[in-house]
């Protein structure tokens, strides 16, 4: 394993801190903690909050700022952050119009969001939240732990950041959530598996010239193996999946990423949407927002993964394209 | 019966196996799982050597509550909120007993509270439901603790992440139930347990 750190139980401490000082006309560490916070003059708005185990830079702490997170809640790599840790970022959040927690679909995120819900609401602080399941590679059914939360997360971050700008009610962000969730759907290819600093290889082998359909964000398996193809075949397999979940029609309006996982150049990514446009625009659906490059990554794991979003409310497309005030949008 | 001193060795005795096997821990984590359940124990452990070494708690509800505490603001992922549940649970029902069977059976139940699984699902709950029963019966053995560890091998995982993997979990122990096989043979090593 090469990799540019220092003692492997440090990465978190140490990288927050470059973050921190790297931007800190944005943010903020607050002290003592792992909670990454908007510095914005509080101004009675919802507050929205995000956060899971590291290793997904630039998610959650590249989507705080004026008009998406309030504050991001880092984890150890790969690991739910405590409730206690995310207690704080609540706490410094609240604008005394409530939190709202966006939530990966994760036995250990759901257990560390909620028990920080239950401390929050001990406080007098009202908590909601939504889970966000849109990776289509694991069938939701009562022998799994459901869809898993992955790049679509990003647009959640953003169309709900805007809506709570624009001062919507933690009631009516909570019904937002609950209309769009069904509308993200997301699916990736593995080339390479992501090697956790503290394990030191990588989480599963896959031989040089295979590729894995459905691998999740820390090397969960996928649902199929096979040799690698050109860009286009692969975008054919992911677009062909997307459809049967999303069955659009010609003339809707989607919002598209290209998600890289982090070992895989913008170079190929680029590539890859140039063969999704190809296939989508042969259905006749409109991209009507688009986006290319690494926002929900795996370490150093080479791949990508395709969401759509299907912009059901054209309130979306405004909320996506609204400015913010963000390191990574 | 539970007294502050034997908690306390037990509790000793439990870190150092956790520290020891942080490495084995993790590997069976990477087979079905996300590959941190070693470092995320050891990290728990760590904390608990420091917490118990720096405060004194003089009542067994006190002790339990902060060792509880320190596993849920330490140790992170999925076993966090669950271990920590566990002593939470605990904490709350020796306020009425000090019997080991009474206080374990609090731990399962503020176990599966939190993560919702039940026998058989290939989780921590596949050790804490024998053991509990052998305690209550008088039977707890080392053999029998091990036993149901190995039991976790042939089951299908429907919780957790190692759920992902359907049938290809089969053939792999789960790490939870590994780490809770620590917790009670250093339970009866401590003196916790008698017949």
């Amino acid at each position: 394993m090469k990799k540019i750190i220092n003692d492997p139980s440090s990465i978190l401490d140490e990288m927050l801190d470059g973050i921190a000082f790297t931007y800190d006309d944005l943010v903020e560490r607050l002290p003592e903690t792992s909670v990454i916070h908007r510095k914005t003059v509080h101004n009675n708005k919802v507050a929205l909050i995000s956060g899971g185990g590291s290793g997904h830079e630039p998610s959650h702490a590249g989507f705080v700022g004026q008009g998406m997170l309030s504050a991001a809640v880092c984890g150890e790599v790969f690991t739910s952050p405590t409730p206690d840790q995310i207690l704080e970022g609540i706490k410094a959040s609240d604008e005394g119009q409530g939190v709202f927690m966006i939530i990966k679909n994760y036995s250990g995120d759901i257990m560390n969001f909620d028990m920080a819900k239950e401390l929050a609401e001990m406080e007098d602080i009202a908590v909601d939240f939504v889970v966000v399941d849109d990776d289509i590679a694991v069938k939701d059914s009562t022998y799994t732990a459901g869809k898993r939360g992955i790049a679509g997360t990003v647009f959640v971050h953003k169309i709900l950041g805007a809506a709570a700008d624009k001062g919507l009610s933690l009631k009516d962000i909570k019904a937002l959530a609950d209309q769009l969730i069904p509308n993200i759907k997301s699916l990736g290819v593995a080339l390479r598996a992501a090697t956790v600093p503290e394990v030191g290889k990588p989480g599963f082998e896959l031989a040089e010239d295979e590729i894995e359909f459905g691998v999740g964000i820390h090397g969960e398996p996928g649902y199929r193996r096979e040799k690698n193809k050109p860009s286009k075949e692969l975008a054919k397999e992911i677009v062909e999946k997307l459809k049967e979940e999303l069955a659009w029609k010609k003339g809707e309006n989607y919002a598209v990423l290209v998600n890289g996982m982090g070992g895989t150049p913008l170079m190929e990514q680029f590539i890859f949407m140039n063969d999704v446009k190809d296939l989508l625009s042969k259905e006749g659906i409109v991209l009507a927002f688009k986006k290319v490059g690494d926002y929900m990554t795996s370490i150093d794991m080479q791949g990508l993964s395709l969401t759509l979003v299907k912009l059901e409310d054209e309130t979306w497309l405004d909320y996506l394209n609204a400015p913010v005030k963000t390191i990574s949008w | 019966m539970v007294s502050v001193e034997n908690t306390k060795k037990w509790l000793s005795l439990f870190t150092t196996q956790l520290i020891e096997n942080k490495q084995y821990l993790s590997e069976l984590d990477t087979v079905i799982g996300d590959g941190d359940h070693g470092n995320n124990m050891a990290r728990g452990a760590t904390a608990l050597n420091e917490a118990l070494d720096s405060k004194i708690p003089e009542d067994i509800p006190s002790l339990l509550k902060l060792i509880g505490m320190t596993l849920v603001s330490k140790v992170g992922g999925a076993s966090g909120p669950l271990y920590g549940s566990a002593f939470i649970s605990m904490a709350k029902a020796s306020q009425e007993s000090t019997d080991l069977s009474v206080l374990l059976e609090a731990g399962l139940d503020g176990i599966q509270k939190r993560g919702k699984a039940t026998a058989g699902e290939k989780t921590m709950v596949d050790e804490w439901i024998p053991v509990v029963e052998a305690v209550k019966e008088k039977n707890l053995t080392v053999d029998l603790i091990e036993d149901s560890v190995q039991k976790t091998k042939d089951m299908k995982a429907t919780k957790g992440r190692a759920s992902y993997l359907g049938d290809r979990s089969i053939g792999h122990i789960d790490p939870g139930a590994m780490s809770s096989s620590y917790l009670f043979k250093t339970m009866i090593e401590a003196g916790v347990y008698s017949e």
